[in-house]
C-alpha cells in the first residue's frame, strides 16, 4: 500500500490538452474521488497513474518513488475499467487468477486466494462460469475481485458503477466503500456522479476541462464551492449578482435585487479581491417555498411557481421572483405546490455563499 | 389458438426463397449435371456417350498421377495457408491497433488490388522475377551478377503468386477479429502484471483465432481450387489438382473425366469447410465482408 502524488502533471494529445498542471496528493489508505463531467480528463489521469499513458510533463510518485519510467506490468496497481474488461475467453476463476500467475503464487494458494476474493465481493462459487454468463453487477464485482486479489499498492476505479442500474448502483456504492475500508487500500475513484462522490469519498477533487477546480472533503466542497462551476456541478444552485454594501470581521452585507440586503457569515465568503460586486450562491435544496402569507424567519420574497418537476419524495420547483427564475428542491409533505401558485421564497443567510465574479 | 391459426407459418420460407432459389439454380443444378456427366463415357476427343458406368471413377482411384496431384495440392495449400497466416497477421494487427485516424485508407489500400484482374497481377511477377525482370536488372546494374539468375517457374514463384493474391483475404479476416476485441483487455492484462508479449499471447491472440481460422479456411480453399497461378508462374512439375481438370477439359476434351475430377475437388474442399464449420461456426466468414 502506498500514497500517490502527482507533481505538475500535464497530458496533451496533439493539440488537445487533456490534463493541465495537476498537483495533488492521494494519501495512503484514503479514498479519493476525481469528479467531473465527461471529457474533463479523469480517465487520462488514472491511465497515467497506471502507466497506460505517459505524462507529457511532470512526475508521478507512488509510495514516494517516481514511477514515470516503470513499465505497466511492474507497477502493481489494480485498475477496474469502466466496461469491466473481463477476459471473455477465460472463466471467472481464470480471470481472477490472471494477475497471480505473474506473482510466483503456488497453485494451491491461487485457488485459495481466488476463493477469498470471491467471498469478499460476495459471489462465492462462480469460478467455472464465463463472464458472459454473469449480470452487469456481477461482472463488476469480478472486475473488482480481479483487481484486489493481487494486493495492489493502489486501487484505481474508472466509473465502475456507471453501467449499473440505479438501485444496484447505490447498493454497490455502499459495498465498494466497505470493501475498500476493510482492505485499506489507497483508492482513486473516478466518477461524473456527484452523489457517488459525496457518499464515498474521504476527499473529492472536482475537475473541469483538464483542470482541478477544488480539492476538499465532501462537506467542504459541497458547502463552500470554490467557484461557480463547483457550485453548479454539485447539485443545482441559484446564482445571483450582488453588490457588497458593508463588511466587518464576522459578516458581509450584500444587496440583492430580489431579496433586499442579506448578511452572510465571513466563513462562507470567498476572497473577492476587494471587488464591490460578487455572486451569491444558494443551493436549490436550501431554497424553501412557503404559503404566500407565511414567514419562517429567513430572508424571503414573494414569487410564482412556474413549473413543478415531481420526483416522489421531493419536488423540483421553478419559481419566478421579480425578473429572475430560481430552482428549489423541497421535501413534499402533503401536496406539492402547483404551477401558477403564489408563494413565499425563503432561505437562511448562513446557507449562502459568496463567490467573486469570474471574468 | 384455433382453426386457421394452426396452419404452419410459411413466412420464413417466403423470406428464404430468393436465396434458396439462387443456390439451387446456380449451385445445386450445375453440380448435379457435373455429377451425372462423370458417369458418361468419353469415346473420342469431345465425343461423349451418355451412360451410367464407372470407368472415370475407376481411373481416378487407380491412377497414381491423380493421387500425386491430390498430395501436391494439399501440401501447397498448407504451405500457402501457413505463410499467409504468419505474413497476414502482422499487417492486420498493425491496422487494427494503429492510432492513425484515417484507418479506412489502409483498408482501402488492401482492397485496391482487387480492381486489377488477378491474372494481370499474377503476370506481373514475370516482369519482376523473370530473366529480363526488374530484379535481374537491378542485380546486373549493381554488378552482383553477369548473367540473369533464373528465378521463375518453380514452386517458390507459385507460392509468391498465391500469397500476393490471397493475402488480403487473410488480412481482412484477422483484422475484423482483432478490431472486435475490447481495447481495454490488453491494458487490463498489462496492469495485472503481464508483459506486452504475455498480454498478446494470453488475450489478443486467442481472441483473434476465429478470424485467423476464417482467413486460413478461405486461403486454403482458394489455393486448393486454383489452376491459373501454377499455369502462369509454375514449372512443368508445379501442377495442382485444378490443372488436371483444366487439362482434361481444355486439352484432352474429355469432359466426363473433367467432371469426375471437378466433383472430387468439390467434395474434398467441401469436407474442409464442413470440418471448419463444425469447430468455428461458418458465421465468422460472413463478418469480414460486412
Ligand atoms: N488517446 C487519445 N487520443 C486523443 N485524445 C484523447 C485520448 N484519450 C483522451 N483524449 C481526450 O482527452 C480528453 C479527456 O478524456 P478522458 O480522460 O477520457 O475524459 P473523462 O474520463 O473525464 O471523460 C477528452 O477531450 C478526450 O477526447
Ligand atoms: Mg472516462
Amino acid at each position: 500500500m502506498a500514497g500517490v502524488e502527482l507533481k505538475n502533471v500535464k497530458k496533451s494529445f496533439g493539440l488537445i490538452t487533456a490534463v493541465q498542471d495537476m498537483n495533488v496528493t492521494f494519501d495512503e489508505g484514503s479514498f479519493t474521488t476525481l469528479l467531473g463531467p465527461s471529457g474533463c480528463g479523469k480517465t487520462t489521469i488514472l491511465r497515467m497513474v497506471a502507466g497506460l499513458e505517459a505524462p507529457t510533463d511532470g512526475d508521478i510518485l507512488v509510495g514516494g518513488t517516481r514511477v514515470n519510467e516503470v513499465p505497466i506490468h511492474k507497477r502493481n496497481l489494480g485498475l477496474v475499467f469502466q466496461n469491466y474488461a473481463l477476459f471473455p475467453h477465460r472463466t471467472i476463476g481464470q480471470n481472477i487468477a490472471f494477475g497471480l500467475k505473474y506473482r510466483n503464487v503456488s497453485k494451491s494458494d491461487i485457488a485459495d486466494k481466488v476463493k477469498a476474493a470471491l467471498d469478499i465481493v460476495r459471489l462465492p462459487g462462480v469460478e467455472d462460469r464465463y463472464p458472459s454468463q454473469l449480470s452487469g453487477g456481477q461482472q463488476q464485482r469480478i472486475a473488482l475481485a480481479r483487481a484486489i486479489v493481487i494486493e495492489p499498492d493502489v486501487l484505481l476505479l474508472d466509473e465502475p458503477l456507471s453501467a449499473l442500474d440505479a438501485n444496484l448502483r447505490e447498493e454497490m456504492r455502499v459495498e465498494l466503500k466497505a470493501i475498500q475500508h476493510r482492505i485499506g487500500v489507497t483508492s482513486i475513484f473516478v466518477t461524473h456522479d456527484q452523489s457517488e462522490a459525496l457518499a464515498m469519498s474521504d476527499k473529492i477533487i472536482v475537475m473541469s476541462a483538464g483542470k482541478m477546480q477544488q480539492v476538499g472533503a465532501p462537506e467542504e466542497v459541497y458547502n463552500s464551492p470554490a467557484n461557480e462551476f463547483v457550485a453548479n456541478f454539485l447539485g443545482a444552485s441559484n446564482i445571483l449578482d450582488v453588490t457588497v454594501t458593508s463588511a466587518d470581521n464576522r459578516t458581509i452585507v450584500v444587496q440583492t435585487p430580489q431579496f433586499g440586503t442579506i448578511t452572510v457569515p465571513r466563513a462562507r465568503v470567498a476572497d473577492l479581491h476587494g471587488a464591490k460586486t460578487g455572486r451569491l450562491v444558494v443551493r436549490a435544496e436550501k431554497l424553501r417555498l412557503l404559503e404566500a402569507t407565511a414567514h419562517d424567519g429567513g430572508v424571503s420574497a414573494p414569487g410564482t411557481v412556474e413549473a413543478v418537476d415531481y420526483q416522489g419524495q421531493i419536488a423540483r420547483y421553478f419559481v419566478r421572483v421579480g425578473d429572475a427564475q430560481f430552482q428549489a428542491m423541497n421535501m413534499i409533505d402533503g401536496r406539492p405546490f402547483e404551477a401558477g401558485t403564489g408563494v413565499q421564497v425563503a432561505f437562511n443567510p448562513q446557507d449562502c455563499s459568496v463567490l467573486p465574479i469570474e471574468s | 389458438m384455433s382453426g386457421p391459426d394452426r396452419a404452419p407459418d410459411l413466412r420464413p420460407w417466403f423470406l428464404l426463397a430468393p436465396a434458396l432459389l439462387s443456390i439451387i439454380v446456380l449451385v445445386v443444378i450445375p453440380m448435379s449435371f457435373i455429377l451425372v456427366y462423370s458417369f458418361y463415357e468419353n469415346i473420342d476427343l469431345a465425343v461423349d456417350r451418355a451412360a451410367f458406368q464407372f470407368s472415370n471413377w475407376q481411373e481416378l482411384f487407380r491412377d497414381k498421377y491423380y493421387h500425386v496431384a491430390i498430395w501436391k495440392t494439399l501440401r501447397l495449400s498448407v504451405i500457402v495457408t501457413i505463410l499467409a497466416a504468419v505474413l497476414g497477421y502482422v499487417p492486420a494487427y498493425f491496422i487494427a491497433m494503429t492510432r492513425f485516424r484515417h484507418r479506412w485508407l489502409l483498408l482501402l489500400l488492401l482492397i485496391l488490388p482487387f480492381w486489377v484482374s488477378f491474372i494481370i497481377r499474377t503476370l506481373s511477377w514475370i516482369h519482376i522475377l523473370g530473366n529480363q525482370g526488374a530484379l535481374n536488372g537491378l542485380f546486373e546494374w549493381l554488378g552482383l551478377t553477369d548473367a540473369p539468375l533464373s528465378m521463375m517457374y518453380n514452386e517458390t514463384t507459385v507460392i509468391i503468386g498465391f500469397l500476393h493474391v490471397f493475402l488480403p483475404y487473410m488480412i481482412l479476416n484477422v483484422y475484423v477479429s482483432l478490431d472486435g476485441i475490447d481495447d481495454n483487455l490488453e491494458p487490463a492484462a498489462r496492469t495485472l502484471g503481464a508483459t506486452p508479449w504475455q498480454a498478446f499471447r494470453e488475450v489478443t491472440l486467442p481472441l483473434s483465432l476465429p478470424g485467423l481460422a476464417a482467413g486460413c479456411l478461405l486461403v486454403f480453399v482458394l489455393t486448393g481450387g486454383s489452376y491459373v497461378t501454377p499455369l502462369i508462374l509454375g514449372g512443368p512439375n508445379d501442377y495442382l489438382f485444378g490443372n488436371l481438370i483444366h487439362d482434361a477439359v481444355v486439352s484432352e476434351l474429355n469432359w466426363p473425366m473433367g467432371a469426375t475430377l471437378s466433383f472430387t475437388l468439390l467434395v474434398m474442399l467441401g469436407l474442409i469447410v464442413v470440418i471448419y464449420s463444425r469447430f468455428m461456426g461458418i458465421n465468422q466468414l460472413a463478418k469480414a465482408f460486412r
